[in-house]
Formats: structure tokens, C-alpha cells, sequence
């Protein structure tokens, strides 16, 4: 178990997973950002529902019980350079995203 | 360490601190360390949730007015004890700040702002464009017309200085209570008598106000009218690359700033003008937009061209609390026995708290009055003694 690799990018083990919730990390925003679990070249693509999915059964409660992180743009990295090229458009006061906050079940 | 609550709050408690940023987990944590017992954080959301988990991490000591270089030269003395004091990594690193600037306009206040931090015994200097380049090789200097240096100011990882206060807390004793909100303040006559809560009511004596962006509507439950307003400013990290960029840059033309964190990524963000102030939390907005990261990339690009070919990895974006003249508020108000607030820090809270706690924890155990504290007072902005730092950045 100690080699079953829960978050690919950043190398964070199933073991170092469950040693941070025994800690006191209970909810997948602290998770995240204590073990890396989810901040690789990935953003979370390959592991976020895995590590909501584990969390749920440390926590004994149904995976749709457990708020997924927010989810943060780009959907896939951007160089400075490509960003740096684009006109720069005005702000926007009320954009219609999705709210990432409601529960999903993974 | 930060588990979910399986219970209510105490019924009791000599002092209640809202908010579970650095400011709140800070103060609990000094006042524990002065003997005061049966203290309770309350916090809405989870630890860092609100300003202090979304800033860069910046600690600089390169400021223009008394007040705040004190503060934080004192603030960086305690970040350099502080994780063997808390017993966390933190993640410190002393990679000095770099403040540019394009515009010759600035030169002399910069200069001016050197003397004044070189007389507070802050190791600050003057440097021509060219020197910059001994601090970081590879800036573009085409437009920077002068700069200010300290190799002693830094960064950390404001979630680890967190969780660190946290865990100092709670050996101590301190009761801290994620995902529970306070939903009134009991006061009697011209005392505090204890708060409601979203887990159950605490009666106690003092109420410390560390709630950041919401600072203004908790204390508007009390009758304190703060003049803060609250700011979107948005943030980015990029891919981990190896260590290359030694000092956080920022440029006090167009208020971008950057550094590289200990994992590798450049941290950075830019100010934005044209961002709206809001006083109601109904309508606090922390959604991203291209906007900042079209901005951002473009100022990053003009400083340091090798930025070019690195990619951003995300963006998120949090409040500043900001008052009139870009200081933090800290102490009571006439008239409201047992109510204190460490709030407005405009954006730098978490490289002013250590020492904003520290002094307050002080001044309430003991009642002697601080200078700095004094001087940081709420009644600054009646009695006119208003002198606004004049570099704000990010």
C-alpha cells in the first residue's frame, strides 16, 4: 500500500493520503494543499476524484458528501508568452460559471 | 490537528477570536503564551480560507512609514525563530525583495524611504538599474530607473505558518472551531458578553475581531463603523522549474510582484485600477478572470523575458482589506469594553501579523498602553493623524 501512488504529478502516496487525515487534515481543501495532492501539471485531472473518493471512505460518509477543491482555470497551463500576446479584455462583473461549491458525486 | 468539529462550542470563554486566519491563530496563540486559558478561534469557513491562504507569501521590511517598518522588522525577526517556535516547517526563505521602479517621479521617495528604514536599522539600499542585475541576472532593465533592496525580507508558505499557529495553539490549549460562523455579539450596557454561533453561544468578556474582509460587517454588529473597504486581487502560480530567481520583484510602476516559492513556482500577482471596492460581503466576487492572467503574463514578460516559455499553472484571487490610508487597524474603541480588532491590513497582514499579535497580546494582558498600537488606532482616522504608506504594491 505504502507504494500505491494516489496523486501522479506531485508523487503523493495512498499512505501519505491517510497519515494526513490521521494528522487532522480532514477536508479535501487542506489535503490539497498539505500533501500537494491535486497542484501538479495535472490540476487535479488525475486524482481529485480519487482523493474525494478515499477521503469519503476515511470519513465513512457517501462520496457525494465530500466537496470537491475549486476548480482553477487554465484548464491546461499556458506559457507567459502565449498569455502575454492576447489583447487584454475589459473586466467582467458577473460571469456565468458553474458553481463549483455545490456537491458533485464523483 | 484542524479536525472537523464533533461538538458544540464551550459555553464559556475568557476570549473569543474570529477569524481562523493568521491574525486570529496569531493573537490566540500570544495570548496563551501570557497565561490566558479558555480561548476559542472561530472560523466559518476551513484555517487560511479567507486573505491569508490566497496571499503570496511576501515579507518585506521596505516600507515608508514608522509604524509598518517597525512591525515588520520585528515580524521578520519572528518568522526567523518561528518554525522551530511552532514546530512546523514554514517554509521561510530570506531571498531579499527587489522593489523597482520605471518612473524617475519615484527616485526620490524611494531614497527617502531607504534613509527612513536604514534609521529604524533596516539593511535596505539604494541600487542604480545596472545593480539590479547582481540580484537577478536576467531582468530586463530597459525601463527600471532605479531600486530598492533588502536582503533580509522573504517569503513563506502562508498555509504551513497557519497550520503551525494552529498546532501551537492547541498544545496551549486553545480551542479552534473550523466551519462554525458566528451569527450574533451579546453585549451589556458598554461591554462585550459573548457571541452566537452557527455551534451554540459563548459567553466571555472579549471579543477579538480578526476576520479580515469581514472585520467591517462584524463590527457593525457592535456599532464600530470601520472604514475598510474590501479589494479583489488575484494571484497565479507556474510550473515548478529549479531555483533561479533569488528575491520577490516588484515594481511599484505597475504593481506587479513575483518570486519563486520553495517548490519552484513563481508566485506572483499585478494590481488592478480598474478592480471595484465593496463594503457589503454579499457582494465579495473571488472568481478568476483572463483579464488578470493577459496582465499579469504581459508585466512578468516585460521584467524577466525568460518568463516567456514557462507555463501558469492557476489562478485564484482573494480580498484585501483596505483602509484609508493602506495601515492596519489594531486595538479597541472608546466605549466598548472588551472589543478589539487587528484588521485592515490592505494586503500585508500576513507579514505584519506576528508582531501585530504579539503587541496586542501585550497590550490586552497587561493594559499598558503601545505606541504602535496607539498610533494604529481606529480614532487615527477622527483625530486626522492619517499618513498613508506610500507603497502599496500588488
Amino acid at each position: 500500500m505504502s507504494k500505491c501512488i494516489l496523486c501522479r504529478c506531485e508523487d503523493v502516496t495512498l499512505a501519505e493520503f491517510r497519515k494526513a487525515y490521521a494528522d487532522g487534515f480532514q477536508e479535501l481543501e487542506s489535503l490539497k494543499r498539505f500533501t500537494g495532492v491535486g497542484t501538479g501539471f495535472c490540476q487535479g485531472k488525475g486524482c481529485l476524484v480519487e482523493s474525494a473518493l478515499e477521503l469519503a471512505s476515511l470519513r465513512g460518509v457517501a462520496p457525494g458528501d465530500i466537496p470537491l477543491t475549486n476548480i482553477r482555470p487554465p484548464v491546461l497551463p499556458l506559457t507567459f508568452g502565449e498569455l502575454a500576446s492576447l489583447d487584454i479584455p475589459p473586466l467582467i462583473g458577473e460571469l456565468e460559471l458553474p458553481d463549483h461549491d455545490t456537491e458533485v458525486s464523483p | 490537528m484542524i479536525a472537523l468539529p464533533d461538538g458544540p462550542v464551550p459555553c464559556r470563554a475568557d476570549a473569543v477570536v474570529v477569524g481562523g486566519g493568521i491574525n486570529g491563530l496569531a493573537i490566540a496563540y500570544e495570548l496563551s503564551k501570557r497565561g490566558m486559558k479558555d480561548i476559542v478561534v472561530l472560523e466559518k469557513n476551513y484555517l487560511g480560507s479567507g486573505s491569508t491562504g490566497r496571499c503570496g507569501g511576501g515579507i518585506r521590511q521596505q516600507w515608508t512609514t514608522e509604524e509598518n517598518i517597525r512591525l515588520a522588522q520585528e515580524s521578520v525577526t519572528a518568522y526567523e525563530n518561528l518554525a522551530t517556535e511552532l514546530g512546523l516547517q514554514t517554509f521561510f526563505r530570506q531571498g531579499g525583495y527587489l522593489m523597482v521602479t520605471d518612473d524617475e517621479r519615484h527616485l526620490e521617495a524611494m531614497r527617502d524611504a531607504v534613509a527612513l528604514q536604514n534609521r529604524c536599522q533596516v539593511p535596505s539600499e539604494f541600487l542604480q538599474p545596472e545593480e539590479c542585475l547582481r540580484i537577478v541576472p536576467q531582468l530586463d532593465i530597459t525601463k527600471i530607473k532605479g531600486a530598492s533592496y533588502c536582503a533580509k525580507d522573504g517569503t513563506a508558505y502562508p498555509f504551513s505558518v497557519v497550520w503551525g499557529y494552529a498546532r501551537a495553539c492547541q498544545r496551549a490549549g486553545v480551542k479552534v472551531f473550523i466551519r462554525t460562523e458566528v451569527t450574533g455579539v451579546r453585549t451589556e450596557g458598554d461591554r462585550i458578553t459573548g457571541v452566537e454561533t452557527t455551534r451554540g453561544d459563548i459567553a466571555s468578556p472579549l471579543l477579538i475581531n480578526c476576520a479580515g474582509p469581514w472585520a467591517r460587517s462584524l463590527a457593525a454588529q457592535v456599532g464600530v463603523k470601520l472604514p475598510n473597504r474590501q479589494e479583489r486581487h488575484e494571484i497565479m502560480v507556474s510550473e515548478s522549474c529549479k531555483p533561479f530567481l533569488d528575491p520577490m520583484v516588484i515594481s511599484i510602476s505597475n504593481g506587479i510582484y513575483f518570486s519563486q516559492s520553495m517548490r519552484g513556482e513563481i508566485v506572483g500577482g499585478i494590481g488592478d485600477p480598474d478592480e471595484p471596492q465593496w463594503t457589503l460581503t454579499d457582494d465579495f466576487d473571488t472568481r478568476s478572470q483572463l483579464r488578470f492572467a493577459v496582465r499579469f503574463s504581459r508585466a512578468l514578460c516585460g521584467y524577466y523575458p525568460p518568463a516567456r516559455t514557462m507555463r501558469l499553472m492557476r489562478q485564484w484571487a482573494g480580498l484585501y482589506d483596505v483602509t484609508p490610508d493602506h495601515r492596519p487597524i489594531l486595538g479597541g474603541v472608546a466605549g466598548l469594553e472588551g472589543y478589539h480588532h487587528i484588521c485592515g491590513f490592505s494586503g500585508h497582514g500576513f507579514m505584519l501579523a506576528p508582531m501585530a499579535a504579539a503587541r496586542m497580546a501585550n497590550s490586552i494582558t497587561t493594559g499598558v498602553p503601545d505606541p504602535i498600537i496607539e498610533s494604529l488606532s481606529l480614532s487615527r482616522f477622527e483625530n486626522g493623524n492619517v499618513v498613508a504608506d506610500a507603497f502599496v504594491v500588488g
